[in-house]
C-alpha cells in the first residue's frame, strides 16, 4: 500500500456539505475491472457538460487548482455507497489528504487502504482551512501525519487525531492482509471453536 | 456481567483477535459478493497468491449491470458491464465460492437473495462490497457494507480489522397509521437525525412499530440505516424471524435448528443496556413522506410544501438552494402538485413480494396515467415467480407497468434504466443523489403504496386518498 508520511501541497476548497460518493464518482464509471485510471473522471458529473467540455467555474477545472493534493471540503463528506472507486478517483487525480468536519464511515475506512488521509476537524478549524485554501496556488499548507499537524499558508498550525494503528499502517503503507495473516492462529482457533458453538454457520 | 447492546452480544461473539488499542479482527460468517466491488479484489488475490479462505462463507451474485428487460437471455450489450459480469462468472468458478448467475431463477439482488436463500440468520456477521448490507440487520445480524480493500480482506482471511462502533437506539413506538410504511418509518428517521446522525454508531431500531412490522418491512428500515450515517441497523430477531428463516435452503434443519434457534432467542439487547444515543419517534406521527431535495434528509409528509434555503442552518443553506435548482422546485409548492415522469418500483429497499403487494393493491384495475413511463422490476426471480403465481404481476401489466427481470436496476442506473436529464421519477430506491438514477435525472424517494399512488395520477399523491 502506498505511505503518507508528510505532503505540502495546494488545498482546493469545496465548501459542499454531503459530497456524496455518486459526486466523486459517478456509476458509469464503476464498471471497471481495474483500480487505475479514474481520476480523469473525479467529480465527473461536476467537472465536465454533456459534452465532456471542463465547467469552468469547478474548483479543480480552475487553473489555481489543478494540481491541488488535498482537499477541504463540507461535513459528511463521501457518503453514500460503499465503492471505493471513491478514493481510488480521488488518488489517482493526484489527491491525498481530505479536510472535512466529518466522513461517511465507509468511505473514511476506504481512505486509508489507499494512502489518503482523512482528518475530521471541528468546523472552526475547517473555515480557517477553508479560507486559507481559497488564496488559491500560491498559498499552500502543510499536513504532517507524524506530528498530526497542519499547517496553513501563514504558520497557524492545527493539530488533529487519527487512530494509531491505522497512522502506523499509513505511515509504513502496510498491506492489511499480511498483518492479519501473522495472526492466522487465532483465527484458526476461533474458528474452531466457533463451529462447535455455532455449527450452523 | 454488565448488561449489554444486541451489538456487543453479536460482536463479543465474533472477536478472533483483540489487540491492545482496542483493534479487533472481527471474524465474518458470510460475505456476499457483487460484480461492482469484487474484481479488484480477486485480482489482488492472483496477484499475491493468496486464496479464499472460507470459500462456503461466500456467496456471489452479479445484480447491478445486468440487464432487466426480457430479452436478457442473449447476453449484456455494453461491453464493460459483460466484462464485469464474466468475471464475476469466472471468479466464482476459479475460487469455488456458491453462486447464482443471471441464468438462474433464483438470482437477484444480493441484499434480497440472501435472506431468501437462508444465508442471512440471526447473530450472525454479514459484510459485503456494498453499502446496503445493512438490510441484513433485520434478522438480527450485524451486517455492513466494506470498500474492496475490506473485499479482498475477507475474503483472504475471512475477518475484518475493526474498531467497535457506538451503540444507539431508535425506537418507534405505537402503531403506524393506516397508509404508512417500514419506508415512511425509515425515511422519518433519517429526517430526523440528518445523514450523517448515525456515523459512528450501530442503530438498534425497536419498539411496539418496529415489532409489527413483516420481515420484509424490517428490512426496508435497515437498509436505510447507511442513509442515516450508520454502518450497521439491527432489529432484534423474534417470532417473526424465526417463522422466516425456517425451511430456507441454507437455514440449519434437525437439531442444529433447535440449537441455533436457543442462542438466537438470547440476542436481546438488555434491559439496563448502555446506549450512547437515543432517538425516540411516535409511530403514530408519522405520515407518509417524499423527499424533495438531493438528500435522503431532504423528507417531509406528502401533504407539506416544498422549503425554502432559508429555512435552513449553516451549509444546509447553499446545499438546498443547489438542491431545488437542480430539482427543478420552488419553494412554497406543495409536494402534491409535483408532476412526474417516471416510476420505479424495486431496489434492495422495496423490492421484496410484500412491497410488490402494497403496490398491487392501489393499482388493482388502475391505469397509470398517459405517456408515464413505468416499471416494476423484483428483487430476485422468486420474487417475481412469486408475483406471477399471486396475479400481481398482471395487475401491474394491466395497468400499463413494465414487468421487469431482477436488478438494482434504476436504482442506480449502471445497467439501462436510466433517466435522462430533467425526467423526474417517483422511485421506491434508498438515494436521490444528483445524478444516481442518470446525469441530471431527479428522484424522488417514497414507499412502494406512494409510488403506485403516483404512477395512477401523474404527480406526487397521499395514498391515503386512494384507500
Amino acid at each position: 500500500m502506498e505511505k503518507f508520511d508528510k505532503l505540502t501541497g495546494i488545498a482546493a476548497p469545496m465548501p459542499m456539505i454531503n459530497i456524496d460518493t455518486d459526486m466523486i464518482i459517478p456509476k458509469q464509471f464503476l464498471k471497471t475491472i481495474k483500480r487505475s485510471g479514474l481520476g480523469v473522471n473525479l467529480f465527473d458529473e461536476m467537472r465536465y457538460d454533456d459534452d465532456g467540455k471542463e465547467i469552468p467555474d469547478f474548483v479543480l477545472n480552475k487553473d489555481a487548482y489543478r494540481d491541488a493534493q488535498i482537499i477541504v471540503a463540507g461535513d459528511n463528506f463521501g457518503c453514500g455507497s460503499s465503492r471505493e472507486h471513491a478514493p481510488w478517483a480521488i488518488k489517482d487525480f493526484g489527491i491525498s489528504c481530505v479536510i472535512a468536519p466529518s466522513f461517511a464511515d465507509i468511505f473514511y475506512s476506504n481512505c486509508f487502504k489507499n494512502g489518503i488521509l482523512p482528518i475530521a476537524l471541528p468546523q472552526e478549524q475547517v473555515d480557517i482551512l477553508m479560507k486559507d485554501a481559497e488564496k488559491g496556488a500560491n498559498a499552500r499548507m502543510t499536513v504532517d501525519l507524524e506530528t498530526q499537524t497542519i499547517t496553513t499558508s501563514d504558520g497557524e498550525v492545527i493539530t488533529f487525531d487519527v487512530d494509531p494503528f491505522k497512522k502506523h499502517c499509513l505511515m509504513n503503507g502496510l498491506d492489511d492482509i499480511a498483518l492479519t495473516l501473522e495472526k492466522a492462529k487465532s483465527i484458526d482457533s476461533f474458528e474452531s471453536q466457533a463451529s462447535q458453538a455455532r455449527p450452523w454457520v | 456481567m454488565s448488561p449489554k447492546t444486541l451489538y456487543d452480544k453479536i460482536w463479543d461473539a465474533h472477536v478472533a483477535h483483540e489487540a491492545d488499542d482496542g483493534t479487533c479482527l472481527l471474524y465474518i460468517d458470510r460475505h456476499l459478493v457483487h460484480e461492482v466491488t469484487s474484481p479488484q479484489a480477486f485480482e489482488g488475490l492472483r496477484m499475491t497468491n493468496r486464496t479464499v479462505r472460507a470459500p462456503d462463507k461466500t456467496i456471489a451474485v452479479p445484480d447491478h449491470n445486468v440487464p432487466t428487460t426480457l430479452d436478457r437471455a442473449k447476453g449484456i450489450e455494453n461491453e464493460e458491464s459483460r466484462i464485469q459480469v464474466d468475471a464475476l462468472d469466472k471468479n466464482a468458478k476459479d475460487f469455488g465460492i456458491h453462486y447464482y448467475p443471471v441464468s438462474d431463477v433464483r438470482q437477484g439482488i444480493v441484499h434480497i437473495v440472501g435472506p431468501e436463500q437462508g444465508w442471512t440468520l440471526p447473530g450472525m456477521t454479514v459484510v459485503c462490497g456494498d453499502s446496503h448490507t445493512a438490510t441484513h440487520g433485520a434478522f438480527g445480524a450485524l451486517a455492513h457494507g466494506i470498500g474492496t480493500s475490506e473485499v479482498e480482506h475477507v475474503l483472504a482471511t475471512q475477518t475484518l480489522i475493526q474498531k467497535k462502533s457506538k451503540n444507539m437506539k431508535v425506537e418507534i413506538t405505537g402503531k403506524l397509521r393506516p397508509g404508512v410504511t417500514a419506508k415512511d418509518i425509515t425515511l422519518s428517521v433519517i429526517g430526523e437525525t440528518g445523514t450523517a446522525g448515525g456515523t459512528g454508531y450501530v442503530i438498534e431500531y425497536c419498539g411496539e412499530a418496529i415489532r409489527d412490522l413483516s420481515m420484509e418491512g424490517r428490512m426496508t428500515v435497515c437498509n436505510m440505516a447507511i442513509e442515516g450515517g450508520a454502518r450497521a441497523g439491527l432489529i432484534a430477531p423474534d417470532e417473526k424471524t424465526f417463522e422466516y428463516c425456517m425451511g430456507r435452503p441454507h437455514a440449519p434443519k434437525g437439531a442444529q435448528w433447535d440449537a441455533a434457534l436457543d442462542w438466537w432467542k438470547t440476542l436481546q439487547s438488555d434491559d439496563d443496556a448502555p446506549w450512547d444515543k437515543v432517538i425516540t419517534l411516535k409511530g403514530e406521527d408519522i405520515a407518509p413522506v417524499v423527499t424533495w431535495g438531493t438528500s435522503p434528509e431532504d423528507v417531509l409528509p406528502i401533504t407539506a410544501t416544498v422549503p425554502a434555503p432559508e429555512d435552513f442552518k449553516g451549509g444546509k443553506v447553499d446545499a438546498v438552494k443547489r438542491s431545488l435548482d437542480y430539482m427543478g422546485l420552488t419553494a412554497g409548492m406543495k409536494l402534491s402538485d409535483v408532476e412526474i415522469d417516471t416510476v420505479f418500483i424495486g431496489s434492495c429497499t422495496n423490492g421484496r413480494i410484500e412491497d410488490l403487494r402494497a403496490a398491487a393493491a392501489i393499482l388493482k384495475g388502475k391505469k397509470i396515467k398517459d405517456g408515464l413511463r413505468a416499471m416494476i422490476v423484483p428483487g430476485s426471480g422468486l420474487v417475481r415467480a412469486q408475483a406471477e403465481e399471486e396475479g400481481l404481476a398482471d395487475i401491474f401489466k394491466d395497468a400499463g407497468f413494465e414487468w421487469r427481470l431482477a436488478g438494482c436496476s434504476m436504482c442506480l442506473a449502471m445497467n439501462p434504466d436510466q433517466l435522462s436529464p430533467g425526467e423526474r421519477c417517483a422511485a421506491t430506491s434508498n438515494r436521490n443523489f444528483e445524478g444516481r438514477q442518470g446525469r441530471g435525472g431527479r428522484t424522488h424517494l417514497m414507499s412502494p403504496a406512494m409510488a403506485a399512488a403516483a404512477a395512477i395520477t401523474g404527480k406526487l399523491t397521499d395514498v391515503r386518498e386512494m384507500m
